[in-house]
């Protein structure tokens, strides 16, 4: 299974990484290398099999509908990088949705 | 009677301390402060710790100590310290996992697990290294450099909860919490000749447990004796409101099945497909000798097949990246932790990208990008789809097993403790490391390494692992803490004695 | 980017056209709560105070389905008649974004809670069944400022503020069917349908439904094909879409677009466009073209959804009357036809009749008033009817007033314009206007005869036979009573007078 370098990039773009070309074309070989090893999952004959997504077979875990402790303005703004007028400072956005 | 020395508070394990606390033979804060300074003794060498909290810790023990001569009850583990792995918030302490992305983070909140520690009295001394947001078996991709083997300081202490490992090991704190993904507390317990366990998934919360892979991520503890492992998890599981996929359903009985320590008549199930090529010699032997303990102590060994255990390994290496894909994308520097580039000229599209590029190892980018490469539309049936179809029949494999037998046991790793640096830039060859670890995560079901020797050739400790049925957990405490008073007979004394990196 | 200006006007459009709407509502659901976590979702807080770890998306937090919020989508599902699911799952829908604390979303991707349901809207006298596709349920996301640039909008802005007190409020996507074979009337379809929509989740009691506030905000999907093609043309999503009628000019303004575009030989492309309010029209957003991979996949922090028969049953035994039977049921009772009905329902008059009927009002009193009097004096202010500075239980007052005699149809207006003005209560308007009919015959029939006096040739032409001309003299006691008197009885009274024998 080939992956390409602009395959590579494609995917740093995707997971908001800003990758230097070398580092691309490192994480190109070693991404080939591990997406042949796990592409062997399909050898397995699972035709009819469903997929295991939770661990354990339960269902339906709710809360009630009641109001629970906030942490307050100071403490949610506390660790951000910047913030003014109460809220998070951040670059300017691009574009909606 | 004379008060216990230094060396000795920080020799005996933590159901013994609990006793002496509790008993008034010592206090609390002495045993914190035993262990601190043993801390500031070794930890230069051994890098277990990524912080250490004395004026907290001291503080905890003080309260201890206060309540006992109060007359109040204490839990069973009231005044024993520990190490907890960096991955657990703590509101009063940093924590990094192990990332330049959350260095000096402070999180508002308590993991429930700090907290029911905190509300047991057991001591935390600070927050054990660990590989990036636990992805690694060597902690080297902590990015405040790896934690070392008390065997042999240039080797590593396995991963991802190498620092909860190491600490233990160096009798830095007697206890330690980890969290076991794809054999993050197993395998480092293993390569340190300590017990480490994962319980059932959903038997310990995550609540506060920064995710890594949220469908495999279970805590659980690290100790020197099978005994202090149950007691500590005992201390930490139970039903959380604040976790969905946490059981609504007692915790199994481990400390008592711990205390029975006795196989007779139990069925022993020996994994066919974990063994074999690749396997390290050495390890092979003790693990042979190992089952052959068993069957003297009384137990039915058979040998049982679980076909797709083999492509168990690659099944996780989808699953658990393309999880993390997602749970990562929160660090963005938006909100907290590194911010790289804001200076007025870049966009937040473009500084969340240059954060993530400065803040995050080349381990995390990696899965990162092969997590959102799987769950891609055009390759999600082909990756994520099929590697969960895989998860369903290792599930089944270990359904039809535990139809024939009680337990099953195998090699916890396949060699043991490699040299630092010798995998560092080879992914698969370290991914390898958690070959017979990982089924156990995505079944689900409970798994203990409890040390079976040293290998031969490089005078290294071995872990037998001991696999039991979802809720069974007590199952695995029962055979582990038989095979671990046999062995300590047989030798004479513990295991960790023979360990040679560090002067006691 | 290149936009055509020029549009085709709508009835040239839809003469050669025919268009295919759709749309996307999301709802804010009235939970104390929010959808993972005890922050509450109170509009209107300080930024940042309703928040906690969870919906702060901090490492380490998980989410915990609020019940509530479940069943309320059940019963919004079950009102549009719809099938629950008896099992599915929340999914993350990946996308980086700032307003999104955790970079995903939870949200049903393709296991919605609610499938396959319809709702009846009518439009005039043309009743047209919307078909219902899913009802899914998903978190809100926060909200930005953006500061510095000329407009204050993100384009220009040198930076923003977010604010997460609105993430993770339950949000309910309802996805009608493409709604095709509408015409001319697309765009009041799509009026009608997010009226009769936001009705029945007021009825249901499960969203305040303030479009102005967000908490009921639409997209609408328009596309366009040649009459009688029998194809479907490309469909645009005008996105935000605030208020009833900017669903309709939005459609409206897109057919006209789209035609144009279509006209000039060129192919319409799928994208996003936003609505403009101050023009009406339509922009042009992110092309679909470059569409976003989501790479959705089940959320593991959560467990699945499986509600059982007895749980649903429950729920839908709990539903309330829904506007569609409470109509019904009320023409019924009122005896009214359709056309008034309908009459009844353009004004928007609809609850106020029945609430005024409810008062103790004859309905055809209380429809009078409203559609009558009332509707001329909210044109004339230029308000809806239901924004008067009148209420049922006061005009319910009014008509017994009538009833009873104490007002006529005259001074009952004079005592409405007393209520509209502040004035106070019906009762305390007549009595401070000494407003009440005259009816004692003593008084009236010292005011006849000086009406009589006033106008003798009048008198004359009534005693000689023409009694057409009573209305004469009945005016004039009226103007001397102040409009106080009882009309009829000033007549029989003046025509006894002048009786021809007398």
């Amino acid at each position: 299974m080939p992956i390409t370098r602009d395959e590579v990039a494609h995917l740093a773009r995707l997971s908001r990484l800003a990758l230097t070309d070398a580092e691309l074309e490192h994480f190109a070989g070693q991404l080939e290398q591990i997406i042949s090893a796990v592409a062997r999952v399909q050898e397995v004959a699972a035709d009819g099999i469903p997929p295991t997504t939770h661990a354990l077979p339960i269902t339906n875990v709710f809360r009630d509908d009641v109001i629970t402790a906030q942490l307050g303005a100071p403490a949610a703004l506390d660790q951000a990088p910047a913030c003014e007028q109460d809220r998070f400072r951040v670059p300017r956005i691009l574009a909606e949705d | 009677m004379t008060t216990p020395s230094h060396t000795d508070l920080t020799g005996m394990t933590a159901a013994e301390l609990a006793a002496a606390i509790a008993a008034g033979e010592t206090s609390a804060v002495d045993v914190t402060r035993a262990h601190l300074d043993r801390i500031g003794a070794v930890d230069e060498r051994v890098r277990a710790f990524l912080h250490v909290a004395p004026d907290a810790a001291l503080a905890a023990a003080a309260e201890v100590d206060s309540k006992r001569r109060a007359g109040e009850v204490l839990g069973p583990l009231a005044g024993v310290p520990l190490a907890l792995k960096d991955v657990f918030t703590t509101a009063d302490m940093p924590t990094t996992c192990g990332s330049r992305i959350l260095e000096g983070w402070r999180p508002p909140y308590d993991a429930t697990i700090t907290k029911r520690l905190r509300q047991a009295g057991i001591v935390i001394l600070g927050k054990s290294n660990m590989d990036e947001f636990a992805m690694g078996s060597s902690t080297e991709n902590s990015a405040f450099g790896p934690s070392h083997n008390p065997w042999d300081l240039s080797r590593v202490p396995g991963g991802s909860s190498g620092g909860s490992a190491a600490a233990v090991t160096a009798f830095e704190a007697p206890l330690a919490i980890g969290t076991d993904t794809g054999g993050s507390i197993r395998q480092p317990a293993a390569v340190c000749g300590i017990v480490g366990s994962k319980p059932t998934y959903g038997g310990s919360s995550r609540y506060g447990v920064v995710a890594f892979a949220s469908s495999l991520d279970t805590p659980g503890p690290l100790a020197r004796t099978v005994l202090d492992a149950a007691l500590l998890h005992e201390a930490m599981s139970g039903h959380d409101p604040c976790d969905s996929t946490s059981i609504d359903a007692p915790v199994p009985p481990v400390v008592a099945a711990a205390r029975q320590a006795d196989v007779s008549g139990l069925r022993v199930g020996v994994v066919t497909e974990l063994g074999g090529d690749g396997y390290q010699a050495g390890v092979l032997a003790r693990f042979g000798a190992a089952v052959e303990l068993l069957e003297s102590l009384g137990a039915k060994v058979t040998e049982v097949s679980c076909p797709h255990f083999s492509y168990a390994l690659p099944a996780y290496y989808l699953i658990a990246p393309s999880e993390c894909s997602s749970n990562l994308a929160r660090f963005d520097g938006m909100r907290y932790g590194l911010r790289v580039g804001d200076d007025g000229t870049h966009s937040a599209e473009e500084v969340m990208s240059l954060t993530r590029a400065a803040g995050f190892g080349a381990e995390v980018k990696r899965r990162i990008m092969l997590g959102t490469y799987a769950l891609s539309s055009g390759y999600y049936d082909a990756y994520y789809g099929k590697a969960q179809q895989v998860r369903t029949l290792i599930a089944r494999d270990f359904e039809a097993a535990f139809e024939q037998v009680d337990v099953l046991v195998s090699p916890t790793t396949p060699t043991t403790a490699f040299p630092i640096g010798e995998r560092a830039d080879d992914p698969i060859a370290m991914y390898l490391a958690d070959l017979c670890t990982i089924p156990s995560d995505l079944a689900g079901n409970a798994a203990l390494s409890v040390p079976c020797g040293l290998a031969a050739e490089d005078g290294l400790p071995v872990g037998l692992q001991i696999m039991a049925p979802v809720l069974a957990d007590d199952r695995m405490y029962r055979v582990g803490a038989a095979v671990e008073a046999a062995l300590d007979q047989q030798r004479g004394h513990a295991l960790l004695d023979e360990a040679k990196g560090l002067s006691r | 980017m290149t936009e055509l200006a020029d549009v085709v006007g709508y009835d040239e459009a839809i003469s050669r056209y025919e268009p295919v709407i759709g749309l996307e509502t999301h709802v804010e659901l009235g939970t104390a709560s929010k959808m993972f976590c005890g922050s509450p979702t109170e509009f209107g807080a300080e930024p940042n105070t309703h928040v906690c770890p969870v919906c702060l998306g901090l490492p380490g937090s998980l989410p915990v389905i609020n019940r509530a919020a479940i069943e309320y989508t059940i019963k919004i599902g079950l009102a549009l008649n719809c099938s629950i699911a008896s099992w599915c799952r929340f999914a993350r829908k990946n996308y980086f974004y700032p307003d999104m604390p955790k970079n995903f979303q939870i949200s049903q991707y393709d296991e919605p809670l609610c499938t396959d349901g319809w709702l009846d809207v009518t439009v005039g006298e043309t009743q047209v069944r919307v078909g219902i596709e899913r009802v899914h349920l998903e978190e809100d996301t926060g909200k930005s400022l953006h500061v510095g640039g000329a407009t204050g909008r993100i384009h220009g802005a040198e930076y923003s503020l977010v604010d997460y007190n609105r993430a993770g409020i339950p949000l309910v996507e309802v996805v009608t069917k493409p709604i095709p074979g509408t015409g001319a009337l697309a765009p009041a379809v799509a009026r009608a349908y997010v009226t009769e929509l936001r009705n029945l989740l007021r009825a249901l009691d499960v969203s305040d439904v303030r479009m102005e506030e967000g908490s009921l905000r639409c997209d609408v999907n328009t596309s366009i094909a040649p009459r009688g093609s029998g194809t479907l043309g490309t469909r645009t999503e005008t996105k935000n879409v605030n208020s009833l009628r900017s669903v309709e000019r939005a459609v409206r303004s897109e057919i006209e677009r789209q035609a144009a575009v279509l006209d000039a030989g060129r192919r319409v492309v799928q994208e996003t466009r936003h609505f403009q309010e101050a023009s009406g029209t339509t922009t042009a957003g992110r092309s679909k073209e470059e569409a976003q991979d989501y790479r959705y996949f089940p959320e593991p922090d959560l467990i699945p959804v499986a509600p059982s028969r007895e749980w649903v049953e429950q729920l839908r035994a709990s539903l309330p009357e829904l506007p569609a039977a409470r109509r019904a049921r009320l023409q019924a009772e009122w005896g009214l036809p359709d056309l008034d009905m309908a009459a009844l329902r353009n004004a928007g008059a609809l609850d106020l009749v029945a609430e005024t009927v409810a008062a103790g009002a004859p309905p055809d009193a209380a429809r009078n008033w409203w559609l009558g009097e009332l509707s001329r004096r909210a044109n004339e202010a230029g308000v809806e009817l239901a924004a008067l500075a009148v209420n049922p239980a006061q005009v319910a007052r009014v008509t017994e007033l009538v009833a009873s005699g104490t007002l006529n149809d005259k001074l009952a207006r004079q005592v409405l314009d007393g209520v509209l003005s502040g004035e106070g209560s019906p009762d305390e308007i007549v009595a401070a206007r000494g407003l009440a009919v005259v009816s004692d015959d003593g008084a009236l029939l010292a005011a006849v005869d000086a009406a009589i006096a006033a106008n003798p040739e009048v008198a004359d032409k009534i005693k000689s036979g023409k009694i057409n001309a009573a209305g004469a003299l009945v005016g004039a006691v009226m103007r001397q009573t102040g409009g106080r008197a009882d009309g009829a009885r000033v007549r029989e009274l003046i025509l006894g007078r002048l009786a021809p024998d007398a």
